[in-house]
């Protein structure tokens, strides 16, 4: 996507597009990933509740995964997962 | 046609601010903006405009309130003084970011410390970059006629941004000044409905005042800056039409007997007036002396100052307001640093005087002059000077 120039910025910078944040990728921004080791997991879900951009996801099987376009590799779901079954890794 | 009545100035202005159909207030008092709060808020119980007063908690709660209810397309006054002011600051350029024509008034007041309640520039000078159109007004006509141009200035739609209008503290807003008041018709006639550029509103979703990172921010500020120097051209239009409506005309720069000074005075708000006092006097003597008085704060009226300037063999600025540590008052560096290209440039002075609502008297202005006519061998060009200290 083309970054616009200053003449183009609409007055105020006004968001027009609701949602439109979806777009920008966070998961730009992560040096470290989390990986989940299912035969620890639980399936307590609490991952997902504290995953501060909502990108934690629940599969079918009932185990989950993180939405790596938006994780920003944080590591507050490795620190909260009490069973211990995520480890943040570094990304190559 | 208004008849000439007389009034406390900071009433006044409340009374001005209540015939322009505002939706909301957010003021929180404080001397000597106070009266401008008291009043605003008695229009709005007594039933005379038909707005929402907030009362709110602290200055930083004034303008907070004032931000979101722009937000939402509301007509949004505030007003404020000294300390207010700073504690308003962190939000003076998110107002202008997001591009709000909130109005607010700057009843001038010296800043703490020491604690002092007095009239000088010290509180709106670290406000200067905070990308708001700032205004200096000299007598009551003028802070009245302010309060209602501001209005139409920053709901243009090709300026959308704030305007504050500084109203020395004291000097003006506790004096009992005559003055013409515009009547309900005619500030209708003047004055339109606000159009605003978005507003918050359920049924549209907007999001304003967004993140953006380093690969957009300086574009940002880049449209900010052009926002504000392009404002100039509707000021400029909207007070010659107020001059068409009203007779009464206004210039980013004004001046007296200054087409043929030889030593020239540059002043900002009501000293002006006891200045150009002075410039009477030595013209009886024969000095070729002449006033200039800046209205127009931001943006920085450069061509219009060069204009004013370019026949004077001598220039004296005079700032309120001290730039600890820096090149001498706010306004000295301004003014030096517009003539600094200039193949003519006047020897330019800077006297910092009036701190903390010390009285300046025509003599004062007079031993300015005096001062740098005697330096005929331009020893003390280029530097400052607080006016009158004891040493």
């Amino acid at each position: 996507m083309a970054l616009k120039t200053w003449r183009e910025l609409p007055t105020g910078c006004v968001v027009f597009e609701p949602g439109s944040a979806s777009e920008y990728h966070t998961g730009s921004w992560r040096s470290q990933r989390p990986v989940w080791n299912n035969q620890k997991c639980i399936k307590c879900g609490i991952c997902y509740v504290y995953c501060p951009e909502g990108c934690v996801q629940q599969s079918e099987d009932g185990f989950f995964q993180a939405d790596m376009d938006y994780c920003k590799g944080c590591g507050i779901c490795a620190h909260e997962c009490w069973p211990r079954a995520i480890t943040m890794i570094e990304e190559g | 046609m208004a008849k000439r009545i007389g009034m406390e100035v900071a009433v006044a202005v409340a009374e001005a601010v209540g015939l322009c159909d505002i939706d909301m207030a957010a003021v929180y008092p404080i001397t000597p903006q106070s009266h401008i709060a008291e009043h605003l808020s008695d229009l709005v119980a007594d039933g005379k405009i038909n707005a929402e007063f907030v009362t709110v908690e602290s200055e930083h709660s004034a303008m907070s309130a004032v931000i979101g209810a722009s937000g939402t397309g509301a007509r949004s006054y505030t007003a404020t003084s000294s300390q207010g002011l700073m504690l308003m600051h962190e939000l003076l350029p998110i107002a202008s970011a997001m591009r709000l024509p909130i109005t607010m008034a700057i009843a001038n007041r010296a800043v703490s410390g020491p604690l002092n309640i007095l009239n000088d520039h010290s509180d709106i000078m670290p406000q200067r970059d905070s990308g708001w159109i700032s205004i200096f007004v000299e007598n009551a006509q003028e802070a009245i006629d302010m309060s209602i141009i501001a209005f139409k200035i920053a709901e243009h739609k090709d300026v959308m941004l704030p305007v504050n209008i500084n109203i020395d503290g004291f000097q003006l807003t506790h004096m009992v000044e005559p003055f013409e008041m515009p009547t309900q018709e005619e500030v209708n006639k003047f004055l339109p409905p606000f159009v605003p550029h978005a507003t918050l509103h359920p049924a549209k979703p907007v999001t304003m005042g967004a993140f953006a990172m380093s690969d957009y921010f300086a574009e940002i500020m880049k449209a900010k800056n052009e926002a504000l120097k392009n404002s100039k051209k509707v000021i400029l239009e909207v007070w010659d039409e107020w001059a068409k409506l009203f007779g009464r005309g206004y210039k980013p720069v004004e001046t007296y007997m200054a087409e043929d000074a030889e030593v020239l005075m540059l002043t900002m708000g009501s000293m002006g007036e006891t200045a150009q006092m002075a410039i009477d006097a030595l013209r009886a003597k024969g000095v070729k002396a002449g006033l200039i008085k800046l209205r127009l704060w931001r943006p920085f009226p450069f061509e219009e100052i060069k204009a004013a300037i370019k026949n004077a063999k001598k220039l004296i600025v005079t700032d309120r307001a001290v730039s600890f540590g820096g090149p001498g008052g706010p306004v000295f560096s301004e003014i030096k640093s517009a003539l600094y290209a200039e193949t003519h440039r006047p020897a330019i002075y800077d006297y910092i005087y009036g701190l903390g609502g010390r009285d300046v008297p025509v003599s004062d202005f007079i031993g300015m002059f005096e001062r740098v006519l005697e330096d005929t061998g331009n020893k003390l060009v280029d530097t400052y000077e607080f006016w009158g200290v004891r040493e």
